[in-house]
């Protein structure tokens, strides 16, 4: 990933090479380069110094104070946000929804993600079409949705309440439930990213060569078998790609959440992005929503770092 | 899954023949493909007909499936069909809405493809000391989340910025811009394709003297552009749904692009007046609808190759 270009490699051997005559010459071609090259990434790097890395520093400093983001002092509290964050039974209670939402939303999306794409690998006629049906949510926004969706989850005349009627079910009062409410945000949040990874998942199985199963059918492998044995190993390195990404997603799944449910009720669907929020711009609590926002930020981290290191060892066991 | 295989079952002896099996699956497979466009689809249909329904149809159970305003016997019933919609057009500056988001969509999107090409062709096909450095720079971005970055960018844009006797950005198009017109991943993928072009083509003008922006303009643009239009189309997209970001640096009503529009206009109208409200939430999804019909293969082929190759 980080080689060097081969059209710049073979300059530089070129710019090496003992030319008396143009070593000048070179070298002020290398410079004038090298300034291009500065200008050309410039626009990026102080976009990013400004508003990702600064502010990423910045938060440091803030979850180290205590400030209301009006008046002009700021009390230095030590590490008295983070010791305030873990020892809160209301943030524990963020953190527990944290990782239910995260569960049950890569969980699900990623399991009825393979079920889809598992169909639509099937030489059925207008599998585009479904592809394209399934895929569509994905690109809606999700604000908007999100209205739709409580519509649909009204229980006197949501739609809701009539699918569940033929099964004699009566609706429950959905985003009114401290139950309730958490499995209604993961299902909208699973419509909504379901055809991500059924995408993903489906072009993975077009990777896949068609005479492992013509082998494992030889074999006398049956339907089932070949699945377990063919298909799931020659899918884990994309599984694995979309674990990390629906988990990167869903710690930062927000416009569902504050149009839905703003957290509640009492706090049964505050997770820690809206609870950021929340602390930030709602109750103007800048040094604890800095300290909860890194804690995210850390958590975040971590999956990353692993993925990277997984994904490491495969190029290099696969190399 | 509901698919099932000729294979299956070839110790015992098949209580079917295998041509009728064969058909079996099939039905199943188109069956489950229906349901599954059924379910997908259901949400947004509701969303459709509620935008067309009266007050008193809202209120029935079991629902109506085609509301009265979309039983056209007169060229009249088609003119008075909408009247959800010009309500909800009224009742919020929806015109100023879709205003701000078109500025916001499409000077965000032209600065990210700058960004994006500047940067991927420098990283890719110009010499620099530091060049990792600045490739792992750019990448690691991606590692800060949105929710680390928005409190201090607010902090800075609404006080900081003042206080250094600079104009305040709360409430203006460059606070809402600015802050994500930096790429990390579009710059991967583009640097990644440009790598991929036919060196020798490059060369060649190369050796006919063609500067660095003669060879990015005429040769590399040109070739890399199936990657650029998917790169466009991906961004435009995230640019029209942002809603965290323009949600905080906005608190007037004038300056808020449309997501942030229909969610306030959602808690102005609550959750009685569902024509009015489902008319506003079409207003929102509508363009991107008519994007997505007309490059769906385009969007879905460049989000596939992304992940599968990166």
């Amino acid at each position: 990933m980080l080689e060097s270009s081969p059209i710049s490699a073979t300059a530089a051997q070129e710019s090496t090479r003992p030319a008396v005559k143009g070593r000048t010459g070179a070298r002020r071609a290398a410079r004038s380069e090298s300034l291009l090259f500065l200008l050309f990434v410039a626009p990026n790097l102080i976009l990013f110094g400004i508003f990702t890395y600064w502010p990423l520093i910045y938060s440091g400093y803030l979850s180290l104070v205590r400030w209301d983001m009006i008046s002009p002092t700021k009390t230095w509290v030590g590490l008295g946000n983070y010791t305030y964050l873990l020892s809160d039974s209301a943030f524990r209670t963020v953190l527990k929804n944290t990782f239910i939402f995260t569960g049950g939303a890569v969980g699900g999306s990623l399991f009825l993600g393979l079920l889809i794409a598992l169909l639509l690998n099937q030489p059925l006629r207008m599998r585009d079409g479904a592809r394209a049906v399934v895929f569509a949510p994905t690109l809606l926004s999700g604000a908007a949705i999100s209205i739709v969706w409580v519509y649909i989850f009204d229980p006197r005349y949501g739609l809701m309440r009539q699918v569940l009627d033929p099964f004699g079910i009566p609706s429950p009062t959905w985003l009114r439930d401290t139950t309730w409410a958490m499995i209604a945000v993961i299902i909208v949040y699973i419509w909504k990213n379901v055809g991500f990874a059924a995408v993903i998942f489906l072009a993975g199985l077009q990777t896949i060569p068609k005479d492992l199963y013509e082998a494992a059918k030889v074999d006398g492998a049956g339907a089932f078998n070949r699945f377990r044995n063919v298909t799931l190993p020659m899918l884990s390195p994309i599984s694995f790609f979309l674990l990390v990404t629906s988990i990167l997603n869903t710690f930062q799944a927000f416009d569902i959440i504050q149009v839905m449910t703003e957290g509640g009720p009492v706090d049964a669907t505050n997770t820690l992005i809206y609870y950021t929020y929340e602390q930030g711009f709602v109750a103007f609590n800048a040094g604890r929503a800095a300290a909860a926002s890194l804690i995210l930020f850390v958590i975040m981290l971590t999956v990353t770092l692993i993925q990277l290191r997984y994904a490491e060892r495969r190029v290099h066991y696969g190399g | 899954m509901a698919v099932s295989s000729p294979v299956d079952g070839r110790a015992a002896k098949p209580l079917i023949s295998l041509r009728a099996q064969r058909r079996l699956g099939r039905i199943a497979g188109y069956a489950a493909m229906i349901l599954l466009c059924v379910a997908i689809g259901a949400p947004l249909f509701w969303m459709a007909i509620g935008a067309f329904k009266a007050r008193q149809e809202i209120t029935t159970f079991p629902p109506i499936w085609w509301p009265e305003a979309l039983r056209w016997t007169s060229w009249r019933d088609v003119e008075n069909a909408w009247v959800n919609f010009r309500e909800a057009w009224d009742a919020a500056p929806f015109e100023r809405f879709y205003v701000n988001s078109l500025i916001i969509t499409l000077i965000g999107m032209t600065l990210e493809l700058i960004n994006a090409t500047l940067s991927a062709y420098a990283l890719a096909f110009l010499r620099f000391p530091h060049k990792n450095l600045v490739f792992i720079l750019i990448l690691a971005a991606l590692m800060v989340p949105a929710q680390v970055t928005v409190l201090p960018n607010y902090i800075f844009l609404g006080k900081t910025m003042p206080e250094l006797g600079l104009p305040n950005w709360v409430n203006t198009y460059q606070g809402i811009i600015l802050p994500g017109a930096a790429v990390a991943y579009g710059t991967f993928l583009l640097r990644q394709a440009f790598l991929g072009l036919p060196r020798e083509v490059l060369d060649a003008a190369k050796v006919d003297g063609a500067g660095h922006m003669r060879t990015l303009w005429d040769m590399v643009l040109p070739m890399a552009r199936p990657v650029l239009v998917t790169f466009a189309l991906i961004s435009m997209v995230a640019k029209w749904n942002d809603y965290l970001w323009p949600l905080i640096v906005t608190n007037e009503e004038r300056m808020r692009p449309i997501t942030v529009g229909i969610a306030k206009f959602f808690d102005n109208e609550g959750n009685t007046n569902w024509g009015v409200v489902m008319a506003g939430t079409i207003f929102v999804i509508a363009p991107l609808l008519v994007v997505y019909l007309w490059a769906q293969r385009h969007i879905i082929e460049g989000i596939t190759a992304g992940a599968t190759k990166g």
